[in-house]
């Protein structure tokens, strides 16, 4: 039983990685704005698959004209990733600006409401959207970066079973690394930066610090949703087809993985959706294994949501964030 | 105009005679013209109409009644389409009785869960299972299918069931607050739902993605209930129980309880309110209301499987609460019937116009434009117009206003009745 | 006073029922007669025929090209029915692959006297609740497109379907599997719809019967994109064939990254598979994969090609494979609809009548298949074809077909 794991654990580990990896970017968004502004922003989710649909109908839009052919991959691949962060980055400053500023002194209910209502509107429209263009919502992109790489993970140690890697993998990877790098830094070493965890902190003294609080909020919204956007381009090219509604459950995991890491923390963040990818992927290889049958591989999502469950319950802080004490 | 209204307000015979108008006028209209959903959807909202007169309460439920009882079935019955309305009408009262369990939970308790179909599935599958040979996969005993008559136990077989679950659901979750609990909720409600979808190994219980078919429909002096115009009444029944249970709990210690709770929950505790029951009894209450209305459910539809609850589900609940008013149960019956109707009637009798349009090429709708495909988006809509500009809802919850004066009064009586009786006590004694 | 109120309040309650009371009697003989005199004048002279397919939702391309073709069915009987003194209406309705809603559109199909005849659905799990108040109504039903076997076994009498069942598909595809393509180890994946499971169970009894080893039976989530989890399985299990129960968007998904982890093994599916975007999805990893269909090429034979014109120039879309069996279940139902009405004297037939000449239809020769219903209501021609992708190209190249018996 052993062993049969230990044959596809290199496998497991690649393509948990690769799910990882857009998790922890997604994470990402959740966190920052809940850092801010303690709401869930449900529509994250949505705008990740935004994201994967503006980018894909850009690649779909450069084939067309056959502009793709004649520019290297990779070059087309920044072209996308800005131009749809761009564009994602505002539509969630507008997101913020229409639906969640008018409700920042509301009941936290009514504005978690608004969220799930601005998740629901976008999955429709880009449904529409994509649908009258194209006459079916599911959308199939060309295919970049499709080279196989074989790993031989054999001469290691025979355990191990070979294992193969698409180079997009190598792509999703260095562009995550990247973006959260570059998170990391922005967040903790510039002015702006400083800005945004002075207004996490404490919004009204950080008001008094002349911190234009609105300014940083909505910059925190561009940064968030840019990431996401960029976030569902990545995902289109690593797995090719997207439809409206990959955003939900999707972001829901992510989600899960800001807590899993201390919601609120960008450094566990990124462990959180490695972590959760990682996770995933090993029970759906390995659950009918390990449980003779009995559980098959359909129960990953309820063992996700479980980790959820659990940590909210016993340890809500998360595995790296501080404990907050409730004040009165 | 406004004048008008004014003086309608003010005299109850006006009201009367507007109201039983009203009624009459849409009465024959739905009679008369069979097809018209237009005079079905008018003939009940002579119930809004009704809402907004100032009767007595008493006077309210006997129109009401007689209205649901007699007149809307009576007015139906003529045409055609008579099971189609008592269909939308079942439906509709499902839909209420639903949405009234989660407003205690949402609106009156202040606890966002969004997994609330759960519990719907839960009474759903509680019949199912053993309305049909499934049970005698993994029941030791007994011979299954159980015939219809077990329905009516059922039904309360399957509140307990929800009810407890709740509870199940509650206990872990009371740690959780807020945000956090509107996370758990959805991830229990996704666990139900892959549960059910996946319990058919190793013990085959729940018959998996395949769903149970042929459950036994409810059988009451060897009638069997097959159609909708009976489930018309079945549900009605229990929608006008779990109307008055809420009512009742509403005004009554717990409800306030859960008011407190909503509004401040560390001052609640601090006046002596008992947070882990006072929660517990909001998920336990709500959840036993779907719980009956998933019983019979199963029952009407004759087939029970796991796509009928989706979170899309949750949230259309969730919607109807929202758009009606947290808290405020006329406004969440409103909110729901017009939810459902909207989604059932409206939406689809405006795709067929469409339809038939542009086959008779008058004009080119586009297939994405489907109204019938348009329900996220309307409420998305619903969702985000409500929560910004109307988060009260449609018909906002009402505190009751108390006389000052005939409080003092009834105090006065109070204490005046004490005195006696204590006097009655010495004289007794002595 | 409040008692004086309640009592007037009641007095005129009373007096309104007693009024309505009092008018329905002459009422409900007026209504008789409206109907009365419409039997003969314009009004009920048309006759709508219903389809009950998902027009939205993932499947939405194959329910629409179900509609489509009888659409274009319906259409070229017009002129027809004219001659009879009928005209013929469609009434598409949108079962959103969903049970609540497939059963509340019955509900308003059976209110509608106008409705003679319903022709869907195309997923079984809303097929078979729908159905049951099809069976109140005596609305004959033919399905062009549900395979699971509880459809017809329950034995309603409006019940008919052109396409083969479940339980003659899968062990026709393992039979095929083991057979032929000689697979001995198979993996079995299935999407945990009502569909995917019924047919991967059908699947796996037909192999293991024929002597083959099943070393997975797993399930997937519809609605995934990273289906690595399931296939690291097969990776280390090395099956000599994959067979996926599932619909087309999975599908296309599982195979291409199947192929991108170097398993080229032979992947087997069904009919849920036969779709134009599986290959729009999957590109040039569709090759070496088979399909089960109940669907058989509609290009193959004359009649099918002009049919595949007829369809492109009307809708500008290329067939589906389900466009010719909507054609065809049209077909079917209108020639029992004619014969109901030859037989009832040109004069509207009832929906019973419809009903038992719809199922006494014999040798109809459609563009796909020929139909002759069994007791059941199953098609006593109805056929197994086997495809196989041998290049990035829908539709795929005909390898074998399977008849009953």
């Amino acid at each position: 039983m052993i062993n049969e794991v230990l044959h596809t654990l290199p496998q497991v580990l690649i393509d948990g990685l690769t799910l990882g990896a857009v998790y922890a970017i997604v994470a990402l968004g959740y966190t920052m704005v809940y850092g801010i502004l303690e709401l869930i922003n449900f529509a994250h989710g949505e705008i990740f698959m935004t994201g994967a649909f503006v980018g894909t109908a850009i690649l779909l839009t450069f084939a067309g004209f056959g502009w793709l052919a004649s520019m290297p991959a990779l070059v087309a691949l920044v072209l996308v990733l800005v131009v749809t962060s761009v564009v994602t980055g505002l539509l969630g400053m507008g997101i913020e600006r229409v639906a969640y500023r008018p409700l920042r002194n509301a009941p936290k209910l009514i504005t978690l409401i608004t969220a799930i209502g601005v998740s629901f509107l976008l999955q429709d429209i880009v449904r529409f959207i994509a649908e009258l263009k194209n006459g079916n919502y599911i959308l199939t992109g060309p295919s970049l970066f499709s080279g196989q790489i074989g790993i031989k993970a054999s001469s290691i140690s025979s355990i191990f079973n070979d294992a193969s890697v698409k180079s997009s993998f190598f792509i999703v990877l260095i562009v995550a690394v990247i973006m959260m790098v570059t998170l990391d830094f922005f967040v903790n070493k510039t002015k702006w930066g400083m800005a945004m965890r002075a207004v996490a902190q404490d919004r009204e003294t950080a008001a008094l610090m002349s911190v234009n609080v609105n300014k940083v909020i909505a910059l925190t919204f561009f940064i968030g949703s840019a990431l996401g956007g960029a976030t569902g381009v990545l995902f289109a090219i690593q797995y090719g087809t997207i439809d409206p509604y990959i955003g939900f459950i999707l972001g829901l995991k992510a989600f899960t993985a800001a807590v899993l890491g201390g919601i609120g923390n960008i450094r566990g963040a990124m462990f959180g959706g490695i972590l959760i990818g990682i996770m995933e992927m090993f029970a759906a290889a390995n659950l009918p294994v390990i449980s003779h049958g009995v559980l098959g591989a359909e129960y990953k999502d309820v063992f996700a949501f479980a980790i959820l469950i659990i940590v909210l319950i016993f340890k809500p802080e998360g595995l790296f964030g501080k404990v907050s004490i409730e004040k009165v | 105009m406004k004048n008008v209204l004014h003086t309608i307000q003010q005299n109850k015979r006006l009201q009367a005679i507007v109201v039983g108008l009203y009624i009459v006028v849409t009465f024959f209209s739905l009679y008369l013209a069979q097809k018209s959903v237009v005079a079905f959807l008018l003939l009940l909202s002579s119930l809004l109409l009704l809402y907004f007169t100032t009767f007595s309460n008493r006077v309210k439920w006997l129109i009401g009644g007689v209205v649901m009882v007699v007149l809307l079935p009576l007015a139906a019955s003529q045409g055609e389409a008579y099971q189609s309305y008592m269909e939308v009408a079942t439906l509709v009262g499902i839909y209420i009785a639903m949405a009234l369990g989660l407003n205690i939970v949402v609106g009156m308790a202040g606890l966002l869960d969004l997994g609330f179909v759960a519990f719907f599935a839960l009474g759903a599958y509680t019949y199912g299972i053993f309305a049909t040979g499934q049970a005698n996969n993994f029941m030791p005993f007994g011979h299954y299918p159980l015939s219809g008559e077990s329905f009516w136990v059922f039904i309360f077989i399957g509140c307990f069931v929800a009810a407890l679950f709740g509870i199940l659901l509650g206990v872990p979750v009371l740690r959780v607050k807020g945000d956090y609990l509107a996370i758990v909720t959805l991830g229990f409600g996704e666990i139900i739902r892959i549960i059910f979808n996946n319990l058919d190994k190793p013990v085959n219980i729940t018959n998996g993605a395949m769903g149970l078919a042929s459950v036994q429909p409810p059988r009451l002096f060897g009638i069997d209930f097959m159609y909708p115009n009976q489930f018309y009444y079945i549900v009605l029944v229990i929608l006008i129980t779990v109307i008055f249970a809420v009512r009742r709990l509403e005004f009554s210690k717990i409800g306030r309880a859960w008011k407190a709770v909503r509004e401040n929950e560390i001052a609640a505790q601090a006046m002596g309110i008992h947070l882990v029951k006072t929660k517990l009894m909001a998920f336990a209450v709500g959840a036993s209301f779907s719980g009956m209305m998933g019983v019979v459910f199963a029952a009407k539809q004759t087939f029970v499987d796991p796509t009928s609850f989706t979170l899309l589900e949750s949230i259309t609940i969730l919607v109807m609460v929202i758009l009606g008013g947290m808290g405020s149960v006329p406004g969440v019956i409103l909110g729901a019937a017009l939810v459902t109707i909207l989604n059932l009637q409206v939406l689809t009798e405006l795709t067929n116009w469409l339809n038939q349009l542009s086959l008779n090429g008058v004009i080119n709708v586009p297939d994405a434009l489907s109204p019938a495909k348009m329900q996220r988006f309307i409420f998305g809509v619903i969702l985000i117009l409500f929560a910004l500009y109307r988060p009260q809802g449609l018909l906002p919850a009402k505190n009751p206003v108390f006389d000052e004066k005939d409080l003092k009064d009834a105090d006065k009586l109070i204490n005046a009745g004490v005195q006696k009786e204590a006097t009655q006590h010495v004289h007794l004694d002595s | 006073m409040v008692l004086k109120k309640t009592l007037s309040i009641l007095a005129t309650t009373t007096l309104a029922v007693g009024i309505l009371a009092g008018c329905s009697g002459g009422q409900k003989n007026d209504t008789a007669n409206n109907g009365g005199n419409g039997g003969g004048g314009g009004g009920s002279n048309v006759i709508k025929i219903a389809t009950q397919s998902p027009l939205s939702g993932g499947s939405a391309t194959l329910g629409e090209s179900i509609k489509l073709g009888a659409q274009l069915a319906l259409e070229e009987q017009q002129a027809n029915f004219e001659k009879l003194g009928f005209k013929l209406e469609l009434v598409p309705y949108d079962d959103q692959g969903d049970p609540k809603k497939g059963v509340a559109n019955a509900q308003l199909i059976g209110a509608d006297k106008q409705v003679f005849g319903v022709v869907g659905h195309l997923n079984s799990g809303v097929a078979i609740p729908s159905s049951e108040i099809y069976e109140k109504y005596s609305i004959p039903m033919v399905s062009p497109a549900n395979t699971a076997t509880d459809v017809t076994d329950r034995g309603l009498k409006t019940v008919n379907r052109i396409c083969a069942r479940d339980d003659f598909q899968g062990p026709a595809g393992a039979k095929f599997a083991v057979e032929t393509l000689g697979a001995k180890k198979i993996f079995i994946i299935q999407d945990k719809t009502a569909y995917g499971t019924g047919l991967a169970e059908a699947f796996k009894k037909g192999a293991e019967e024929l002597g083959a080893q099943i070393l997975g039976f797993e399930g997937i989530t519809v609605g995934e994109k990273d289906f690595n989890g399931v296939l690291n399985q097969v990776l280390a299990k090395k099956p000599d064939l994959i067979y996926f129960g599932g619909l087309y968007t999975e599908g296309g998904l599982l195979i291409k990254q199947a192929r991108d982890k170097g398993i080229n093994v032979p992947i087997m599916g069904g009919d849920g598979l036969d779709s134009s975007t599986l290959v729009q999805i999957a590109g040039d990893a569709v090759k070496n994969t088979y399909m089960t269909s109940a669907a058989g090429l509609a290009t193959a034979t004359d009649a099918g090609k002009q049919f595949a014109e007829k369809y492109k120039q009307k809708f500008g879309k290329e067939i589906e494979s389900y466009s010719a069996y909507g054609y065809d279940a049209m077909g079917v139902l209108l020639k029992g609809l004619e014969n109901a009405i030859k037989a009832n004297g040109n004069k509207l037939p009832t929906r019973q009548q419809v009903a038992e000449e719809v199922r006494k239809v014999q040798d109809y020769q459609g563009v796909v298949t020929k139909v002759s219903f069994d007791e059941k209501g199953d098609n006593k021609y109805a056929k197994i074809y086997i495809y196989k992708f041998d290049e990035a190209k829908y539709p795929a190249k005909l390898e074998n077909e399977v008849s009953k018996q």
